[in-house]
């Protein structure tokens, strides 16, 4: 078998299905194999497309997203992405094409070198210098990037190697010496955090992105509704927990509730399970949480004590861990702690003030939800104010509903994972709700959702401005707009119906909701522009570098 | 405070770069570090000094084990550890001096490895400070050329 006919085979072996990618000359060998092959290839219009796609899918569905680009700039142009599926522990595995090893180093053209460019943004990466060890490394490559704290792996391939021949040996087991992921939490430890948690008079859950990906949404609904602890999550954990149980208290952090910061504020226990102390979550570290002892579950021990000290770490799978608490708690009785948040909360509640003359983008948030809330339906979002505001008004009920980029803030993320996430879920409503900035950094990958049939609904909260940089002018630059006006945009509807896809526009508010039920009755993708209010700002928030109880409210 | 760590990792290309770009990307700093195989070739082992506080320190180590290709890390600072340096000083060697530097190399158990009519070259062997020390009292004589290899370590055996 020559290596293209391995990568091929062994991908196959992996269980892949869709391969997101953009040929070129040094993997041309595996193009042509892919014609005859199962799986299926999504073309995407820049390779920046492809990463985003497969993490797309990868957090659409929990299993690797495969990406396939060429050497060069085709590897470069996928840096962002593996960046953000780094920072958010998402399983990617991508695959570069490379110069043959013999001109590895000589500034051959289309050579870069990918695997030192993306050391420290990949989980582990590999340079195949020997078809004979390219079917072990694609196995390792899907093994790492999905256990353990998951990750993106990427393989670079030198066109010798695909060319070059062997016999087919896939291992059947990994045995990475040096790799062995801790799952089963300390006993000494959790026993000792359920004695913390009896104990508690004000206890929190702080859940993160971890719950969702170790699949624990079940138990840690079982902790909080049997010990009646109150529980925030932060962007990565939304869905982790029902918006809709009682002791949810929404988002916590920079633009958290109110009441959420407050609780963290007051608690007397911090339960973080799957989180890590981002700096947009805590504020100023020396106001957060200054009551409060601290229990840290997370399956990576570098996360714990790294930006707060923990004084019960228990390392492993949360889900494992949260079940074995369950057992240990009892159901103290809270009323006291949950009547106090219930009073914050009737103090400042989550709003914003509606209007009959212009669109609230909160509005057109609260109207997908309702539109969309009794069938499957996965939100992606971009980077901005957008973001934030489907964070407070879409009310995620279960894990994987909403694909947004946490870590890193990716603009022009969200709509090249929705096709992603559309591939993984072909009978989901995918919605990318999206910015007028973040959307133009990506609409040429309108062209890829129309190719390949994925009816993809991309509503715009269109305000003519980079958004959440125009908040923060506003706020803190003495509203100097710079750099922050996009009046020169394209017409969206005529961008639409340009790249073969529906385009639709509302301007009032009664608009609203007929627009976005006619584009999701619409089986092709669909482009909404919405013109919503220009100088509307998320609210509450932190500035940064400030206690999160100090808060700028509506 | 100063730990001394030593690192198994496996012999192959890259792992160098994974190492080094892991102090460097968090702005840790190494101060020494050598690298050989050990007797398995598939395996080196590193021998690294860096100093800090606990928490630095506890994230270092803690960044090193997640590194796919280390396969183990001690922070030898917690234990009893036998440290060694060695050193090659080329030393400019007059009729006058060239009494002294023997004597010097002498005392510190050094060896001469070169002479020249205007140098000597001596080896020395010894833990960091008997190194620091010879060559404090070198100084003077003009060194010309230094070459240390970074302290290689490991821990005592058990009584």
């Amino acid at each position: 078998m020559t290596g293209s006919q391995i990568f091929l085979e062994s991908l196959l072996k992996e269980g892949v299905q869709h391969i997101f990618g953009f040929p070129g000359a040094s993997i041309l060998g595996i193009y042509d194999l892919l014609l005859d092959c199962p799986i299926k290839h999504i073309l995407v219009r820049h390779e920046q497309g492809a990463i985003h796609a497969a993490d797309g899918y990868a957090r659409a569905i929990g299993k690797p997203g495969v990406c396939l680009v060429t050497s060069g700039p085709g590897a470069t142009n996928i840096v962002t992405g593996l960046a953000n599926a780094y920072m958010d522990s998402i399983p990617v595995v991508a695959f570069t094409g490379q110069v043959p090893t013999s001109m590895i180093g000589n500034d051959a053209f289309q050579e870069a070198d990918i695997v030192g460019i993306t050391r420290s943004i990949t989980k582990y990466n590999y340079l195949v210098r020997d078809v004979k060890d390219l079917s072990r490394i694609i196995r390792e490559a899907f093994h790492i990037a999905s256990t353990g704290r998951p990750g993106p792996v990427l393989v670079d391939l030198p066109k010798d190697v695909l060319l070059d021949k062997c016999d087919l040996c896939f291992p059947e087991k990994v045995e990475i010496r040096g790799y062995k992921p801790t799952y089963k939490g300390h006993p000494r430890q959790v026993s000792a955090a359920a004695k913390l948690i009896n104990e508690a008079k004000r206890p929190v859950v702080y859940a993160g992105g971890g719950v969702i990906i170790s699949g624990a949404s079940d138990e840690l609904t079982n902790l909080v509704n049997k010990g009646h602890i109150p529980v925030t999550s932060t962007l990565m954990g939304l869905g982790g927990i029902s918006s809709l149980n009682p002791y949810f208290l929404g988002m916590m952090g920079m633009h958290g509730t109110k009441y959420a910061n407050l609780a963290i504020t007051e608690c007397d226990l911090l339960i973080a399970v799957g989180s890590r102390f981002d700096d947009r979550v805590t504020g100023r570290l020396d106001k957060f949480a200054p009551k409060a002892t601290y229990i840290h579950i997370d399956i990576d021990p570098t996360a714990i004590s790294k930006n707060i000290r923990v004084h019960v770490p228990i390392v492993g799978d949360a889900k494992d861990i949260l079940a074995s608490l369950v057992k240990e708690i009892e159901p103290v009785d809270r009323s006291q702690w949950l009547e106090r948040i219930e009073g914050w909360k009737k103090e400042s509640p989550l709003e914003y003030k509606f209007s009959r003359d212009v669109i609230k983008p909160q509005y057109v948030v609260e109207q997908i939800y309702e539109i969309t809330k009794d069938r499957p339906t996965v939100i992606a979002t971009e980077v901005g104010q957008h973001q934030m505001w489907v964070a407070h008004y879409y009310k995620f009920t279960i894990p994987r509903s909403l694909i947004t980029s946490g870590g890193l803030g990716t603009m022009g993320f969200g709509f090249p994972a929705a096709i992603g996430a559309q591939v993984a879920r072909p009978d989901a409503l995918v919605i990318d709700v999206a910015g007028d900035g973040s959307f133009q950094m990506v609409s040429q990958e309108l062209a890829t959702a129309v190719q390949h049939n994925l009816p993809v609904k991309v509503i715009i909260l269109n305000n003519q401005y980079l958004g959440m940089v125009r908040q923060w002018q506003d706020l803190f630059m003495k509203k100097r707009y710079s750099g922050t006006c996009m009046e020169c945009a394209p017409d969206f509807v005529k961008l639409a119906e340009a790249y073969g896809a529906v385009g639709l526009r509302a301007e009032r508010p009664e608009e609203v909701r007929g627009v976005i039920e006619e584009a999701i009755s619409n089986n092709k993708p669909v482009l909404v522009d919405v013109r919503v209010a220009r100088e509307e700002n998320v609210l509450p928030m932190v500035p940064a570098g400030a206690g999160i109880e100090e808060m700028m409210l509506p | 405070m100063r730990h001394t760590i030593t690192v198994l990792v496996e012999n192959k290309f890259g792992v160098l770069a994974r190492i080094s770009s892991l102090f460097s990307a968090r702005g840790f700093n190494i101060e020494s570090l050598s690298v050989g195989e050990t007797i398995d070739p598939t395996i080196s082992r590193m021998t690294l000094v860096t100093s800090g506080d606990d928490q630095i320190i506890e994230q270092v180590i803690k960044q090193l084990r997640r590194l796919i290709d280390v396969i183990k890390v001690s922070d030898l600072s917690d234990m009893e550890y036998v440290e060694r340096e060695m050193v090659l000083l080329k030393v400019s060697a007059d009729s006058q001096n060239r009494a002294e530097i023997l004597r010097i190399c002498d005392i510190f158990r050094g060896k001469i490895i070169d002479v020249s009519p205007k140098t000597l070259t001596l080896e020395v062997t010894g833990v960091q400070d008997k190194i620091s020390a010879m060559i404090g009292l070198l100084k003077p004589m003009g060194i010309i050329e230094i070459a240390r290899t970074g302290k290689v370590a490991m821990s005592r055996a058990k009584k």
